[in-house]
């Protein structure tokens, strides 16, 4: 059905269509209208889940914890400080391997208090043993969020989902999209290891060290093999539906000389500087991240390489661009952007490419 | 009540000798029955059931972060009654994980009327990392961090609790089983959120030898240190071993000097701490009286 919303309203029908069971949450700026329009699903008898608010995010998390040990779907949706808040329990998910879904709206941390878009907050959660995606229109966050279901919940990932949305940028922006006829595409949850009453044992009990080891080798097989589970779904999905998705999301790529990488809205303002670039004559192309968490294999030999990170890791640069040159080997021009909700135009992306240098670094409207 | 033979805590646990958590949580069990799941937040008890992929439990325990056994329990309680499951809830947790670290999701959970039970038993320290002072030590009692005796008074986690209007909330005792099995069952015959607190003499921690755990409990009762008392929806009842104790009790002393750690108490402390139970003791006598 075509519907008229918010980045949020389309995350939060995607949850009504995926039918969880418990859905714990605790409101936080930008995300807010995720909770209350759930809770009012839930009212209004669209939704036949339990919503339980909560105290806290800590609890959010906890409450989607105990209620998908039981072996249940479970959701929640927090931003900035409610994720930072509830790190403690993003290990303990993860660790417990319990498939939750949870929606983030990216957001800058204080002090001070700064609503605005930027990615520091998901990104710093990276360890967590969460996948992560981070999407850039409203009808990639409806698809998203309601296949993340699937992909979570499936036997060889067992992981638990974070997508991410750009506060405000994409929480907030109403956006025409449409939502799938959800029957059969989501299996039911099949938790191997939910509570039993009738084969009782202990689950997170004290543990050595070579089973704990071997446990987070288990959490690292379920992330790569997830690569393969992500695009089988994608594939699923746009064999149903006709929306195609993957790992990255590539424009103007083949012949391109230099490539900007960025995650979330950026992503989407970037194809434009692409064509302006083009324009002038640059071979420029651009390759959006989706999954950052399980990390996608990007071939970037040869070509020139703009990052652009809407977040920092103090003392060594921007996120996105560590983990290129990690993954991928290559030297890009790192360029700081958009901390805070700066406003981050496809003219500034295009400037970007522009003043590029190999292996060097650029905080805009920090830097002259 | 007749006590049920069946174990659920098997006699492999790495409890210390005379464990008060463990003869706890054996009355708890019992009462409980095999459809019943433990959440359980880290404390001793996370290291009594031994050690993956062994367990000394033949219930299904489920191991949480320190500060979320109250809203995993309301999370996993939620799930079971939306699929129409009437499985136990009973959260576990220490006096630090309930009174510190845990209050704000117990407080939550209590509120929103979440159907589980939630059991605190006191051992008054934080045992599991070397017996640290907890807000529920005792005034002048000595931990490894009040070295001279702890200066401020134990938290009133039952008044705490009470302000919550939980359907249900009792204090009990490990030295009085039958008191503690009983509240336990008609605990988890109503639906809501349930509180116990149930008194847990640890003979490490307070420096008695092992085989005077019930024996300490005893005295806690008696001299009016402890009282075991229910309140069902609201209205009090003093039960047991406490109703003699409201008329005449031994002197606290007698409680406090069997114990290492008020070692060096003085007798002006001692006699704070008689006047300040004869005071509760009085209050709690109003509201028994009392008709709201
Ligand atoms: C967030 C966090 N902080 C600190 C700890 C360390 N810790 C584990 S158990 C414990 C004390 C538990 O005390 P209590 O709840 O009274 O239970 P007891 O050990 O006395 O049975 C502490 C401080 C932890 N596990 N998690
Ligand atoms: S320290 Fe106390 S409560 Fe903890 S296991 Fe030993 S006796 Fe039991
Ligand atoms: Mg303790």
């Amino acid at each position: 059905m075509l519907m008229i919303g918010t980045g949020n309203k389309a995350v939060a029908l995607a949850v009504r269509d995926a039918k969880p069971v418990v859905v714990a949450a605790y409101p936080i700026t930008p995300q807010t209208e995720i909770v209350e329009e759930i809770a009012n699903y839930v009212t209004d008898g669209s939704m036949d889940a339990r919503y339980i608010p909560v105290e806290s995010e800590h609890s959010s998390m906890a409450a989607c914890i105990g209620a998908a040990a039981t072996g249940v779907r479970t959701f929640t949706a927090t931003s900035s400080h409610g994720l930072v808040y509830m790190c403690e329990m993003l290990h303990m998910s993860a660790g417990a391997r319990l498939p939750i879904v949870m929606a983030n709206a990216n957001r800058a941390l204080g002090p001070g208090w700064n609503i605005g878009a930027e990615q520091s907050d998901s990104l710093s959660m990276r360890d967590t043993g969460w996948l992560q995606c981070y999407v850039s229109t409203a009808q990639e966050a409806y698809d998203t969020a309601f296949m993340a279901f699937r992909i979570a919940e499936h036997e060889s990932v067992l992981l638990p989902v974070m997508i991410n949305l750009d506060g405000f940028l994409l929480t907030h922006i109403t956006q025409p999209f449409e939502t799938v006829d959800p029957e059969g595409f989501l299996p039911p949850t099949n938790t191997p290891h939910a509570i039993d009453i009738n084969h009782p044992g202990g689950y997170g009990t004290l543990t050595k060290g070579t089973e704990h080891f071997r446990f987070r080798w288990d959490i690292e097989r379920g992330m790569r093999d997830s690569v393969a589970v992500i695009q089988e779904v994608e594939e699923a999905f746009a064999g149903r539906y006709g929306r195609r998705y993957d790992m990255v999301e590539e424009y103007r790529c083949e012949d391109a000389e230099v490539v900007i990488i960025a995650m979330g809205t950026l992503g989407k303002e970037m194809e434009v500087a692409v064509d302006i670039l083009r324009e002038e004559g640059v071979r420029a192309g651009s390759i959006r991240i989706r999954w950052f968490r399980p990390f996608p294999a990007i071939d970037l030999a040869g070509r020139e390489v703009v990052v652009i990170d809407r977040d920092y890791s103090f003392g060594f640069g921007g996120v996105l661009a560590n983990e290129l040159r990690a993954k991928c080997g290559c030297r890009p021009f790192s360029v700081i952007a958009g901390l805070g909700g700066q406003e981050v135009t496809y003219d500034d992306i295009a400037s970007f490419v522009r003043i590029r240098t190999e292996g060097g670094e650029h905080w805009f409207g920090v830097d002259a | 009540m007749a006590i049920p033979d069946e174990e659920y805590i098997l006699k492999t646990t790495s409890a210390c000798a005379g464990c008060p958590s463990s003869l706890i949580l054996r009355y708890v069990t019992k009462a409980a029955g095999p459809d019943t799941v433990l959440v359980i937040p880290a404390c001793c008890t996370s290291v009594i059931q031994g050690v993956y992929p062994t367990t000394a439990m033949n219930i299904p325990v489920y191991n949480v972060a320190f500060a979320s056994a109250a809203a995993v329990g309301s999370g996993m309680s939620e799930a079971f009654r939306a699929c129409g499951k009437k499985t136990n809830v009973i959260c576990y947790a220490g006096d630090g994980g309930t009174v510190d670290i845990g209050i704000q999701a117990l407080s939550g959970a209590l509120e929103r009327g979440n159907d589980f039970l939630y059991v605190c038993y006191d051992n008054e320290a934080y045992s599991n990392t070397g017996m640290q002072r907890s807000g529920a030590t005792p005034f002048a009692a000595r931990t490894t961090t009040t070295p001279a005796g702890k200066q401020d008074l134990k938290k009133d986690l039952d008044a705490i609790v009470a302000a919550h209007n939980p359907v249900y909330q009792a204090t009990a005792c490990a030295a009085y089983p039958v008191d503690l099995y009983n509240k336990v069952v008609k605990a988890l015959s109503m639906p809501g959120p349930k509180f116990m607190h149930v008194l847990a003499p640890c003979p490490p921690g307070w420096r008695f030898p092992s085989e005077e755990t019930i024996e300490m409990g005893k005295l806690a009762v008696k001299s009016g240190m402890w009282v075991l008392w229910e309140r069902d929806h609201g209205k009090l009842a003093i039960t047991g071993a406490s109703k003699a104790a409201m008329v005449k009790r031994i002197p606290v002393a007698d409680y406090l000097t069997r114990q290492g750690r008020f070692k060096g108490i003085t007798e002006e402390q001692i006699a704070e701490i008689q006047a300040a139970i004869d005071r509760s003791i009085g209050c709690l006598q109003k509201e028994v009286e009392s008709e709201c």
